[in-house]
């Protein structure tokens, strides 16, 4: 094994990759959902619920992953101010990414609905039916999904201008494991 | 932890300002591509598309905003009962609720506007929304009408529907002749007419028929599909005085007084769609000529006020279906779907006001 300091281990490369394309696909299918009276609704959300829950099954995973592998340090000439977006951005990310699939579960447990994943699959209900609580965390549902988007986005950015601009190598540490 | 190491940085030629400013661009182009896909996928840049809240804006423009209550069929009472199965549609769905046996249900009666203050004769028709929960946990739900039709098939006619109906600011009524416009527009509706030009309001839910409309698919043990339509037929029911009394409310009070009468009853019938009958539109009948099978009775034995009853936080999305039933390609299924969830967002939210709006 002959990995550098400078690259996340393969396993976190993995499932980073892994789970942004899952998360984008995951936030365009809410939207779409969300603003459709198609067919497309019923087949979106079949997809949006075992897609959520597989996403926060792997976030535990990466969570793990994330405190037992190495990470590499950012480049000693980064602003403190930058210093702090990274990780307070990172925290954010992975705090959204834990929430928005548990929401999801209970706002349909307060819904009163059965939580299907497929037409058979079925989770219990984590919170009682109650309307005012389903209402709260419905909303929740959405807001934090918008902030996530927008978190996505300011992530990808500040990848593009480490990789593009400052070329100081944080975006070849995920991109690549060697120089 | 990460790890304060000194990076060692292979020397790159400097950027120009010039190619900065470039790379920049092209950051703030792939962002913005993202965000504009995201922002027309949500229908913010879709200014055309029909939304679940374009459906229910209509309805509120309609009828007024009642907070806390349903956007549609908001007049209504909860009922509890349950369905009795007699095992003869085991053979055509595996769900659990087929089986001979008892199925708990929670229902709902109430009549098709978005005023909780309509006067009982001020429609012909009324309905009956039900809530199967199975031992299993699977649920089936279905909001069905004692009309036989529905008046269009697609959610864009209904809207157009709702649009014809929309009060004129200036009269605070429908533009008398936006209704017979749409109709005439909309040949899909002739079924219905002929329906609603015999139909009277009846004096009591218990002895109107309901009947589901739209069409699903029962899947059986060895996944076999067949479309059906369901519905439920008054058991014996006494038939109330052929018009309706001279009170806003009477469907409550009789209802209220038959049950404690007694239970009342509902055969539960499944129509068989054949080979060619339209399955994906709601506004066509099937030739009456189609096997039926009755598949037990429905028991309803007690009424329960809506606005604390177990009815209330119940959102009759007809595509929560239990396994061994599906949604067939009628597009008012996603429709209805979509746009009760929106509702149900709203009144939820607002269910701490229920008791306080003043009736008119």
């Amino acid at each position: 094994m002959s990995i550098s300091n400078k690259h996340f281990a393969p396993l976190a490369r993995l499932l980073h990759w892994l789970m942004a394309l899952m998360i984008i696909a995951m936030l365009f299918i809410g939207a779409g959902l969300a603003a459709s009276v198609s067919e497309r609704h019923e087949w979106l959300l079949n997809l949006h619920k075992p897609l959520g829950i597989a996403i926060l099954l792997l976030v535990i995973v990466r969570l793990f992953v994330r405190f037992t592998t190495h990470q590499p340090a950012l480049p000693a000439d980064l602003p403190a101010v930058q210093v702090l977006a990274a990780k307070l951005s990172h925290v954010l990310l992975y705090a959204l990414m834990f929430c928005l699939p548990l929401i999801g579960w209970a706002m349909i447990s307060a819904a009163g609905d059965p939580v299907m994943l497929s037409s058979s699959l079925q989770l219990p209900s984590i919170l009682a039916a109650n309307p005012s609580t389903f209402a709260f965390l419905r909303k929740a549902h959405t807001y934090l999904a918008y902030l996530l988007f927008f978190t996505v986005l300011a992530h990808l950015a500040a990848a593009l201008l480490h990789g593009w601009v400052r070329r100081d190598g944080v975006l070849e540490s995920m991109v690549r494991s060697k120089d | 932890m990460v790890d304060q190491l000194p990076p060692v940085r292979p020397v790159k030629a400097a950027l120009s300002p010039t190619s900065v400013l470039l790379r920049l661009a092209g950051i703030g182009a792939v962002v913005a591509v993202i965000a504009t896909t995201f922002f027309y996928v949500n229908g913010t840049l879709d200014a055309e598309r029909l939304r679940p809240k374009t459906l229910v804006n209509a309805l509120e423009r309609n009828n007024g905003v009642h907070p806390g209550y349903r956007r549609n069929h908001a007049k209504g009472m909860c009922v509890i009962g349950y369905f009795e199965s007699n095992g003869n549609a085991q053979p055509l769905s595996r769900a659990q609720v087929f089986e001979a046996g008892r199925t708990p249900v929670v229902g709902r009666f109430a009549l098709p506007s978005g005023n909780p203050y309509a006067p009982d004769s001020s429609v012909p028709i009324r309905s009956l929304a039900l809530r199967f929960t199975q031992s299993n946990g699977q649920q089936w739900r279905t909001g069905m009408n004692s009309m036989p039709v529905f008046p269009v098939g697609t959610p864009e006619a209904f809207y157009a529907m709702l649009q014809a109906g929309t009060p004129d600011p200036a009269t605070g009524k429908p533009k008398p002749d936006a209704m017979p416009a749409f109709f005439a527009a909309h040949p899909e509706t002739a079924a219905f007419l002929q329906w609603v030009k015999t139909a009277k309001p009846s004096a009591s839910f218990a002895t109107e028929s309901y009947n589901g409309i739209n069409a699903f698919y029962l899947v059986n043990a060895a996944g076999q599909r067949q479309a059906v339509r369901w519905g439920v037929v008054p058991e014996g029911q006494d038939a109330a005085g052929a018009t309706a009394p001279n009170d806003a409310d009477y469907l409550e009070k009789d209802l209220v007084q038959r049950l404690s009468a007694g239970p009342l009853r509902w055969q539960f019938n499944l129509t068989l769609a054949d080979a060619g009958d339209p399955i994906n539109d709601a506004s066509k009948t099937w030739p009456a000529s189609r096997k039926v099978i009755n598949a037990g009775t429905l028991v309803l034995q007690s009424a329960q006020p809506q606005n604390d009853g177990e009815c209330r936080d119940i959102n009759y999305d007809p595509l929560i279906l239990p396994n061994g039933v599906e949604g067939s390609g009628d597009p008012l299924l996603a429709a209805r779907s979509a746009a009760y969830a929106s509702s149900y967002l709203r009144r939820t939210s607002e269910v701490d006001q229920l008791s306080q709006e003043k009736r008119p």
